[in-house]
């Protein structure tokens, strides 16, 4: 038991990490890896709204949509739900913790409509998890979105910094590196 | 009713829909009434941590407007009413380095103040009575000024305008009422009780010049 949980996280994590493998969420991967604090302030946000996602869209997918025989509508009433959930924790994180709103502030609703939050979901579903194990797929999924946006970042910096052949820099040099990334993450594909 | 929305697909997919959209749309209605919040709250909060002295030797016109450039990400070593103290709960709110005061800005009093008129030399140019941001000081043109006491903040601000130097800034003398145990010094608090490195980083820096 605790070792299949063990095996999904770390799939999620590692092997299939969803930026560098799957290609999922690249916009954010890309966008706000200019500066650690950014990556860093991102990388909560997106944790956070991956789990909760994850959760929310099992519940109302087993116990909305399946009964009713809706199994076509998964995709826009997801959309709906995790849009809604985000908005309203960022009211409640807003009104009770103002030192939490200001280091998730814009992040939250910037990831709502990510391609990542919505294929975990949808992911979720392919693989048929039970409600446990969709929680543990979509933390993964986040922590793993959460390191390699972190590390990329890192990166970022200090390339800001070094000497580049003109052509190459900026967003091109970033392209190459998250190629060279992804090629490192493809060699986890045998660990589980 | 279950059975009439599994035998119309359709209406089981509007129901559904509908369902879900009028019950997120009350809770976030509910949300927005429950939740709402004025302004931003964190300013309220680093307002409350200032000494409300509206002085100005910030550099920003009050206390207020200071909290909103601290929440923009202003320095919060620029309080000297506040002093240590003030620097120090502020770092606890906002999760951030304590500083030392910026010299800049005035020194941190070691007790507070409070502005006294002489008042047999004050001729009544009011010009003190302007220059006061918390109106604590009474009196007229041609008439004699006075200080409330207890409404002065011993901000400094009504000595300069002064042309005839009539202001003096009195400490309050300590009285049996008044005292209080005093917080332990800032500087004893640095006082090193874990061993560091600190003095050999010198050399270290040193090496990475040469």
């Amino acid at each position: 038991m605790l070792a299949d949980y063990s095996i999904l996280l770390i799939g999620a994590i590692l092997v299939n990490n969803f930026v560098l493998v799957q290609f999922l969420g690249l916009c954010p991967f890309m966008g706000v890896s200019n500066k650690l604090e950014t990556a860093m302030g991102m990388s909560m946000a997106t944790t956070f709204v991956l789990t909760l996602a994850s959760a929310c869209s099992n519940l109302t997918y087993h116990f909305l949509l399946a009964p009713l025989g809706l199994e076509y509508l998964k995709t826009i009433a997801f959309i709906l739900v995790i849009a809604v959930v985000v908005q309203f924790t960022e009211m409640v994180v807003r009104k009770t913790s103002p030192l939490l709103y200001r280091v998730l502030g814009v992040y939250l609703p910037l990831i709502t409509t990510n391609c990542a939050v919505l294929g975990v979901a949808l992911l979720n579903l392919n693989k048929e998890h039970s409600f446990m194990q969709a929680l543990l797929y979509g933390f993964g999924a986040a922590v793993g979105f959460s390191l390699v946006l972190v590390l990329f970042a890192a990166m970022r910096e200090r390339l800001a910094v070094a000497d580049i052949p003109t052509p190459f820099r900026g967003a091109a040099i970033g392209m190459i590196t998250a190629g060279l990334m992804s090629l490192g993450f493809m060699g986890f594909a045998g660990l589980v | 009713m279950l059975e009439l929305l599994l035998q119309h697909p359709m209406l089981a997919a509007l129901a559904a829909l509908v369902g879900l959209a009028a019950v997120f749309g009350a809770l976030l209605g509910f949300a927005a009434v429950r939740f709402r919040t004025e302004g931003n709250p964190i300013v309220d909060q680093i307002n409350e941590i200032l000494p409300q002295t509206q002085c100005g030797q910030c550099g920003f016109p009050g206390c207020k407007p200071y909290a909103e450039a601290i929440a923009a990400g202003e320095a919060i070593n620029k309080c000297p009413p506040g002093g240590e103290a003030g620097i120090q709960a502020l770092a606890d709110l906002l999760d951030l380095e304590v500083i030392p005061l910026d010299a800049e800005h005035g020194e941190e009093s070691p007790r507070p103040a409070v502005a006294f008129i002489r008042e047999d030399e004050c001729i009544g140019c009011t010009k003190c009575i302007q220059a006061c941001p918390v109106d604590a000081i009474l009196g007229a043109a041609k008439q004699m000024h006075t200080v409330i006491a207890s409404e002065c903040t011993g901000c400094d601000l009504c000595v300069e305008p002064c042309p005839v130097d009539c202001i003096d800034m009195l400490r309050e003398e300590e009285t049996l009422q008044s005292w209080h145990w005093r917080l332990p010094d800032p500087v004893s608090r640095r006082v090193e009780i874990i061993a560091t490195d600190a003095d050999g980083d010198d050399g270290a820096s040193e090496e990475r010049a040469a």
